[in-house]
């Protein structure tokens, strides 16, 4: 239960994207966020950058300069096999948090 | 990997900003473009975009932090803090430091002594498949000219062989003579050594047609530099060897200086050739075993396949020669005169590269125990980290970086100052009247020595506290103040490791006494001769031109005439002084005796020339029978002298005088007298048989005059050179005292010495320094008790009692063990250095003292710390 708090929920998010999407770049990760979620979960896009790059630095993904199909430069993430596990760890916890709120909301 | 990519990220801060801001830029641009798309107009899209990112300047100072916080989780953080530590506790740090260069430094010395004298001794292309041809038995190293030839022909498992001897000749120039060593070699010497000359040409198997067919020499490059001014106009020129002419045909490159470790000779010559001019004979002689030969394995050809195909052609010899019987091969590595210095030489390297390791691993123990009682007082430090969230993994790392830092910091101190030692070691040259250089540089290989055993001790030692930190519970360790949680009356690791050092350092100290009586025992020895008061005079007729059959009639003029010189008592001549740089030896045998072969040989014996009075000279004592005369020549039977040891296994107990041997040829000697026995080769060498012949029955033109006399050399001196000058003022010699020329006897005695001190000395240190820091930290420790005890009225005596009890315990046990042990290795001493013996009350007692000063030196100020403590003081500072 270390760390779920806003920022475990975010990399949790972004993780997770990656592994659905393949590859992405930060644009794309807030579009694909806001999309999947039905427009109910929008990412602050200032806090999705430091977020990237911690992830980077831990080696969970990695990064690429390419160019986008409207021919702008973007720099596209990608998930490591460390990130997989990393998500998969994220997924198992977040599934704890969500199940120990919903113990106390049921409570009474 | 990431590791790297934060340390250059930390220093590329600015190149991540542009990327933050290109990337970001990005974003902006891809979020404009669909506003725009969605309907929005061109300002009202940036504008969104931009509110969407909020200060862009804080954004990107965040997503750099991101970074920052995790690069300064790596090495700089531990590096930089690890510093500010050993900065602030600068005793500490000395300390450790100065252990640390003393034994880093001892090894790194070793090492490269040991890879330039073993490892890679020979400065030639490929010296790996290169091997000495010697024989089975031990110190047999020789081999006759046409069994070389035979070898060289017959085997299948060498690309070539070369066969050489170190010789010792006048050489001179229209302008100058000097005394010179030089090798003389086959013909394709340089040719299987793999060797190019500097200018002009060297002289190959081609030149050689027969005896006296290639006059011709190589200077080696010093001796080129320092005697013809490095003029390139010398080769073609001719020079004369013992007034025989020579063409100098090519001089050497610089590194190259034969196939001897140590000696530096002056120039080559082929063997087909010598300075005497007759070589007929030596070439042809199976008998004379006086080469060394060098052999280069063809490639792919295992040393012990090359070793059964000679002794299967020594087989075919043995049954062809008379003088081949017994023949066997051995192969050794060169560089050392095959096994004679090689062997000793090896293993006395080993074994002072195991005692340099031991003193590293005196110095570990040392430190550790240093840093255990570092970690100790830093307890509550640790503490605190590990409650306030610092993993256990964090603090060991830390500590460790501490212990590497350090290590690596003494270990380039170590180097630098083995570089300047070793440096010195190389300019110096022991005895000047051979060209013997010990030239030892430290290269790649010794430098990654050096580091490897600097992060090597450094983690031995820095591992030490791991239980410590494993063990420590935060909020004990808090509450008590650190100083209670250590238990002081269990003997501990620390304990254990303080108990081998000084056991160590006592065997080191007994070793080097033992050492040093039996040096000063071997002056004193039974050499059955006194050096002291006799003075040498070296020269070699034939360097004067003299023909073998005028050099007996020049011999007794000089005799006769330096013994008129006032102020010498005696003078005699021998060919080889004993206990000098050679000597000879050969088979004897029995009465009757007609088949002369090894196995038929009563024993081998050495033997010497001699002139009448030479024994008197010598002071070497005549038990029975009489000294040689002049009138002992060429018409009269032949005589000879042997010695106890000769005469006892030759005769039994039947009186020797007047029976008679045998020697290889079947000459039938008659025995005259009787001498005491002598050392000839070593101080430790078990006794030889040896006979002495008339000089004038055995002529030999390189001797050396001895002259005694009770006034000092140097009054001597001049009179006994113008005495020789007079008979032939072109004659070299070269005037030493005997006693001087035993140095070469007793360097490796010496060197063994010296090596042992050096040690000793460097364990000694290190043992004080252990047991002073145990003893210091066990009384700063227990201050507080000390103070209770004082204030409740304990003596002095009491009190230092209970506070080096401990290390008194430890000093004396280390020593008797190491005592001990001390006894077991002067055995292996014993080999090197004349009648080695712990069982000698000097020595014992000498190391007794040695370890009682060095244990009060070690506790006098702990001592005195223990009885200064003021209990009030004490208890107003709680």
């Amino acid at each position: 239960m270390a760390r779920n708090d806003l920022q475990g929920s975010l990399d949790l998010l972004v993780l997770k994207t990656l592994s659905q999407m393949g590859e992405l770049h930060g644009y794309g990760i807030v579009l694909h966020i806001q999309r999947a979620s039905d427009e109910l979960l929008s990412v602050e896009e200032g806090s999705l950058y430091p977020a990237l790059h911690r992830m980077e630095m831990s080696g969970w993904i990695r990064s690429e300069w390419r160019v986008t199909e409207t021919n702008r430069k973007a720099k596209y993430y990608r998930l490591t096999p460390a990130g997989q596990k990393e998500l998969q760890s994220a997924e198992r916890s977040f599934e704890q948090l969500v199940k120990g709120i919903r113990a106390i909301l049921r409570y009474a | 990997m990431s590791v790297f990519r934060r340390i250059a990220n930390t220093f590329s801060r600015s190149k991540l900003h542009q990327e933050i801001d290109a990337e970001i830029q990005s974003h902006v641009e891809m979020r404009i473009a669909d506003n725009m798309a969605a309907g929005m107009s061109p300002e009202q899209a940036r504008r969104d975009a931009l509110l969407r990112f909020g200060n862009r300047v804080v954004m990107r100072e965040r997503t750099t932090a991101a970074d920052a916080a995790t690069a300064l989780d790596g090495f700089g953080r531990d590096l930089r803090y690890a510093t500010r530590q050993l900065r602030r506790s600068s005793a500490f740090t000395a300390t450790a430091l100065i252990t640390l260069v003393l034994g880093i430094g001892a090894n790194v010395v070793v090492f490269s002594v040991l890879n330039a004298m073993l490892l890679h001794p020979l400065n030639v292309p490929q010296p790996g498949n290169l091997y000495h041809v010697v024989h089975k038995q031990q110190g047999y190293d020789n081999q006759s000219y046409p069994d070389y030839k035979d070898f060289q022909t017959k085997n299948s498992t060498f690309s070539d062989m070369a066969a050489y001897r170190v010789e010792f000749a006048g050489l001179s120039t229209r302008d100058a003579a000097y005394k010179c060593w030089y090798y003389r070699v086959s013909g394709n010497f340089f040719d299987v050594l793999g060797a190019q000359p500097a200018e002009g040409r060297f002289f190959h198997a081609s030149d050689e047609h027969g005896p006296n067919s290639a006059p011709y020499i190589v200077l080696s490059n010093g001796f080129w530099r320092t005697h013809f001014d490095a003029d390139s106009h010398i080769i073609g020129a001719t020079v004369d060897v013992n007034k025989h002419p020579f063409t100098v045909i090519g001089v050497a490159p610089p590194a190259f200086h034969g196939t001897e470790v140590f000696i530096w000779p002056d120039f080559w010559m082929p063997i087909v050739n010598s300075p005497s001019g007759d070589t007929a004979e030596y070439l042809s002689n199976r008998f004379s075993h006086n080469l060394m030969v060098l052999g280069r394995l063809k490639p792919g050809v295992t040393p012990l396949q090359a070793t059964g195909n000679l002794n299967a052609i020594s087989q075919e010899l043995a049954g062809q020669n008379r003088a081949d019987d017994g023949l066997d091969a051995r192969l050794t590595k060169p560089g050392w005169m095959g096994d004679q210095f090689g062997a000793p030489a090896r293993s006395f390297l080993a074994g002072i590269m195991v005692l340099a390791f031991l003193v590293l691993l005196a110095a570990c123990a040392n430190l550790a125990s240093l840093f255990a009682a570092r970690t100790a007082d830093r307890s509550r430090e640790l503490a605190i980290r590990l409650a306030i969230g610092s993993s256990r993994w964090n603090v060991l790392r830390q500590l460790l970086s501490e212990a590497i830092l350090l290590s690596v910091l003494g270990g380039a101190l170590a180097t630098l100052f083995s570089t300047i030692l070793l440096d010195a070691l190389t300019r110096w040259q022991p005895f000047p009247e051979f060209p013997i250089h010990v030239t030892v540089s430290p290269d790649p290989r010794v430098y990654f020595v050096a580091l490897l055993l600097s992060i090597g001790s450094g983690m031995v030692w820095g591992l030490v506290p791991i239980r410590q930190i494993w063990a420590t519970d935060s909020v004990q360790v808090m509450k008590t103040g650190g100083a209670g949680t250590f238990v002081f009356h269990r003997f501990t690791l620390r304990d254990l490791l303080l108990g081998v050092q000084i056991a160590l350092c006592t065997l080191l100290v007994t070793a080097s006494l033992v050492a040093l009586r039996g040096m000063q025992r071997s002056l004193h020895a039974p050499l059955g001769f006194q050096p002291p008061g006799v003075l040498l005079a070296d020269t070699d007729l034939h360097m004067g031109g003299y023909p073998d059959a005028s050099t007996t009639q020049i011999q007794k003029r000089m005799i006769e005439e330096v013994a008129r010189i006032p102020g010498v008592s005696s003078v005699g001549i021998i060919d080889e002084t004993p206990l000098g740089a050679g000597g000879s030896s050969t088979y004897v045998y029995r009465m009757g005796t007609t088949d002369f072969r090894a196995s038929t040989s009563a024993f081998d014996a050495k033997y010497y020339s001699i002139s009448p009075g030479y024994l008197n000279a010598a002071a070497t004592r005549l038990l029975t029978g009489r000294d040689f005369t002049w009138h002992d020549d060429a018409k009269g039977p032949k005589v000879a002298i042997v010695n106890e040891t000769f005469a006892q296994r030759m005769f039994g107990k039947a009186s020797p005088i007047g029976q008679s041997f045998l020697l290889g040829q079947g000459a039938l000697y008659e025995v005259v007298g009787v001498v005491e026995n002598g050392k000839y080769e070593s101080l430790t060498e078990a006794p030889w048989a040896a006979v002495f012949f008339p000089l004038a029955q055995s002529s030999e033109s390189d001797t050396s005059l001895m002259v005694r006399s009770p006034l000092p050399p140097d009054q001597v001196v001049p009179e006994l050179r113008r005495v020789l000058a007079q008979i032939d003022p072109s004659l070299p010699f070269v005037f030493h005292t005997w006693l001087g020329a035993l140095a070469f006897v007793q360097f490796p005695a010496r060197i063994a010495t010296a090596t042992l001190g050096v040690m000793g000395l460097l364990a000694a240190m290190l043992a004080v320094t252990g047991v002073f820091g145990m003893a210091m930290y066990s009384v700063s420790k227990r201050k507080r008790e000390f103070g209770i005890r004082v204030a409740v009225g304990a003596q002095p005596r009491q009190l230092i009692g209970s506070a080096l009890k401990r290390s008194v315990i430890l000093l004396l046990s280390g020593s008797i063990i190491g005592l001990l042990l001390g006894v077991v290795a002067s055995q292996l001493l014993a080999q090197i250095v004349y009648e080695a013996t712990p069982r000698d009350p000097l020595v014992l007692g000498g190391v007794l003292i040695t370890m009682a000063l060095l244990g009060l030196v070690a506790t006098w100020i702990p001592a005195q710390r223990a009885l200064r403590i003021h209990p009030a003081r004490l208890l107003r500072e709680e």
